[in-house]
C-alpha cells in the first residue's frame, strides 16, 4: 500500500490555525485535509438550540483557506461534526458557507453532505427490540425521555464518509461523526490499515494538541503499511514521544481500549519512537471489528428557561453568615411561589463556585464573594420572576449583627436579572444497534460549478 | 507537615482535568522525566482511595485509574457529581477541577 498523508489544520474548525503552519503542512503534500468541527464538550446547548458553536465569521474565514488550498492541490476536504453538534441545521449552515465561498473564489467541485439526525421513532423501535443500552449516562433511555427529546444525533463511523469519497466527493461536510473516524475515513477508503488510520485519527483530531508546545494548529499524519508518522505543520513545534503518547489520554477515560462505531481500538501494544527531532513513529495500534454495529446517540431535551442574577458581597458580617442566609432566602422563595416547578440554586464564588461538592476547602478565606442566582422554570417569565424575587429578597434581608441596612449585595448590572433563554440538557448518551453503518446517515451530492477567476 | 515533604506539583509538569464525555471527569498527571514518574508511581500517593479522599467522594465514584509508562502519565477518572450542563454544574468543560491535586503530598517509597 502507498503512503497516505493527512493534514488536520486544527483541533476544532473555527478555533484557528497558523498560516505558516498550513504552508508547512502543505509542503508535506497531503492526500487529504480532514478536520473535526464539534463535540459534546461545549455542552448540550448547541444541539438543542441549533445555534452553531463558532461564529459565521470564523467558520467562513477558516473554510475559505482550506477550500482554497485543497482545491489548488486537488485533494479532498473532509469536515466532521459540522457546526458543532453535527445536527441537520449545523450541516446546512456549513454547506451554505461552502457554496458562498465557492462562488466567491470561482471554485467548481463535487460536494457531499451527510446528515446524522436520528428520528426518535427509530430509537423507540430499537428500544422495543432491546437494541439500546446506556453508555455512561447512568440512566435508562425511555420512551418518555425520547418524547421530551428535541434533538437527537448519532455519531457516524468512517463508512458514510468513505462512501461519499468513493462517490467522487471533493468536499464532504459530515454531520455528527466520531472524531477519529472523520479523520480516518480517507485513508481507510484508500486501503490503509484501519487500526493505524483510526489511531492516527484519534491523535490528529485535536490538531497540534499532540505537539509541543501544544496549540490549536496544523498537524500532519503519514500512514504506511505498518506504522504512521506524526509531524506538526509549524516549524515552531515538534512531536515528541511524550507529547504524542500523553495525548492518547486526552478527553477519554481508558487510554488502552477505546470503543468506536462498529469497532474497538486496542492500543495496549503500541510503540512510540522518536524518528527525528520533530517526528514520532507509532506502530502496533489494532482495530477490532465488532460483530454488531453500535453507534453512540446524543440527545437533548429542553428543561425550561433560565434567568440568572449576578451579585457581589463584600460585607464581612454577611460573608460570615452566607450559608444560613442563602438557605433562608431559598426557603422563602419556595413558600412565596408555592410551587415546586422551578429550580433555584446559588453559585458562590469565593466559597465553592468552581468545584461545588468536589471542593475540599470548606472555609471561606476570601474578603469578597461572587454570587450567581440560578433559576430554571417552565417559562421565561416565571424564571425571571423567581430570580427577581430572590435577588430583591437577598438585597434587603435582615440578619443579626448587620451594620449596613441599605442593601446586602452589589449588582454590577441594571437590570439585575438576565434572561438566558431556553435551557437544554442531555437526555440521551446511549448506544444503539444499527443494521448497517450507512443506515442512519443519508448522503447528498451536489455539483458546484462557478466561473473560474 | 515536615519541610522536606513534597507535593505532586514538584514531580509533574502537567496536572489537568477535563470532561471525558458529559458524565466523566478525567485527570491526567504527566511527569517531567522517568525518575519523577517512577517516584510518584512507587510512592502510591495516587490511588483510587487517595483520590476519593481528596475529592470527598465515595470510592465507587472513582471509575478508573491507569498508569501509563510510555506517556509517563497517571490517569484517574471520576464520575461527574453533576452531569455536564445539568442544573448545578459549575464547570462545563470540567477543566478547573485539578487544583487539589497540585498539593497532594508525595512521600517517596522507603521514606515513609
Amino acid at each position: 500500500m502507498a503512503t497516505i498523508t493527512v493534514l488536520t489544520p486544527t483541533g476544532t474548525l473555527g478555533y484557528g490555525f497558523g498560516a505558516e503552519a498550513l504552508e508547512g503542512g502543505m509542503r508535506l503534500k497531503p492526500d487529504v485535509i480532514a478536520v473535526d468541527a464539534g463535540s459534546t464538550d461545549p455542552g448540550p446547548h448547541y444541539l438543542g438550540s441549533g445555534e452553531p458553536l463558532v461564529s459565521r465569521f470564523s467558520m467562513k474565514r477558516e473554510l475559505s483557506d482550506l477550500l482554497r488550498v485543497s482545491r489548488k492541490a486537488g485533494i479532498p476536504l473532509v469536515v466532521g461534526s459540522a457546526g458543532g453538534s453535527g445536527c441537520r441545521s449545523h450541516v446546512d449552515w456549513t454547506v451554505e458557507i461552502v457554496r458562498e465561498i465557492a462562488r466567491e473564489q470561482g471554485l467548481s467541485f463535487k460536494l457531499a453532505w451527510i446528515y446524522a439526525d436520528v428520528p426518535t421513532e427509530r430509537v423507540k423501535a430499537a428500544l422495543s427490540r432491546g437494541e439500546v443500552k446506556d453508555f455512561e449516562a447512568g440512566f435508562a433511555l425511555t420512551e418518555e425521555m425520547l418524547d421530551e427529546t428535541v434533538a437527537l444525533v448519532a455519531q457516524m463511523g468512517h463508512e458514510p464518509i468513505a462512501e461519499a469519497l468513493d462517490g467522487g466527493a471533493d468536499v464532504v461536510i459530515a454531520g455528527r461523526s466520531c472524531d477519529d473516524s472523520a479523520i480516518a475515513a480517507f485513508p481507510i477508503a484508500r486501503g490503509a490499515d484501519p487500526g493505524l488510520a483510526m489511531h492516527m485519527g484519534k491523535i490528529l483530531e485535536c490538531g497540534a494538541f499532540s505537539a509541543e508546545p501544544f496549540g490549536m494548529d496544523v498537524m500532519v499524519g503519514i500512514v504506511r503499511d505498518d506504522h504512521f508518522l506524526l509531524e506538526p505543520g509549524s516549524a515552531g513545534r515538534r512531536a515528541s514521544v511524550t507529547s504524542v503518547a500523553a495525548h492518547t489520554l486526552y478527553e477519554r477515560e481508558d487510554p488502552f481500549l477505546q470503543p468506536g462505531p462498529g469497532h474497538s481500538m486496542d492500543l495496549t501494544q503500541c510503540r512510540f519512537d522518536q524518528v527525528s527531532d520533530r517526528r514520532v513513529r507509532v506502530s502496533g495500534s489494532r482495530f477490532i471489528k465488532s460483530d454488531e454495529y453500535w453507534v453512540k446517540l446524543e440527545g437533548v431535551r429542553r428543561a425550561g428557561f433560565r434567568s440568572i442574577s449576578i451579585a457581589g458581597i463584600r460585607c464581612p458580617t454577611m460573608i460570615a453568615r452566607i450559608d444560613e442566609i442563602l438557605g433562608d432566602v431559598q426557603n422563602e422563595a419556595l413558600r412565596y411561589f408555592a410551587s415546586n416547578e422551578f429550580e433555584l440554586g446559588f453559585r458562590v464564588y469565593g466559597r465553592d463556585g468552581v468545584m461545588g461538592k468536589l471542593e475540599p476547602q470548606r472555609t471561606i478565606t476570601s474578603h469578597e464573594l461572587g454570587l450567581v442566582i440560578d433559576v430554571v422554570a417552565p417559562n421565561q417569565e416565571f424564571a425571571h420572576a423567581v430570580a427577581h424575587h430572590v435577588s430583591g429578597n437577598l438585597l434587603h434581608y435582615h440578619f443579626p449583627g448587620q451594620f449596613n441596612t441599605s442593601g446586602n449585595v452589589a449588582f454590577p448590572y441594571s437590570p439585575s436579572e438576565i434572561d438566558a433563554g431556553p435551557n437544554y440538557r442531555f437526555s440521551a448518551y446511549h448506544l444503539m444497534r444499527l443494521s448497517s453503518p450507512l443506515e442512519l446517515f443519508p448522503i447528498h451530492f451536489e455539483t458546484i460549478q462557478n466561473v473560474h477567476h | 507537615m515536615s519541610t522536606t515533604e513534597k507535593r505532586l506539583r514538584d514531580f509533574a509538569h502537567i496536572i489537568r482535568s477535563k470532561n471525558a464525555g458529559p458524565y466523566r471527569l478525567t485527570f491526567d498527571i504527566l511527569f517531567k522525566d522517568d525518575a519523577s514518574f517512577e517516584a510518584v508511581r512507587d510512592s502510591r500517593a495516587i490511588t483510587k482511595e487517595s483520590i476519593a479522599r481528596l475529592y470527598g467522594v465515595p470510592l465507587d465514584q472513582v471509575s478508573s485509574l491507569f498508569v501509563m509508562p510510555m506517556g509517563r502519565a497517571i490517569k484517574v477518572t471520576l464520575r461527574r457529581p453533576i452531569g455536564q450542563g445539568d442544573f448545578g454544574d459549575s464547570d462545563i468543560y470540567g477543566c478547573q477541577q485539578h487544583a487539589p491535586l497540585l498539593d497532594l503530598p508525595v512521600v517517596p517509597a522507603g521514606k515513609a
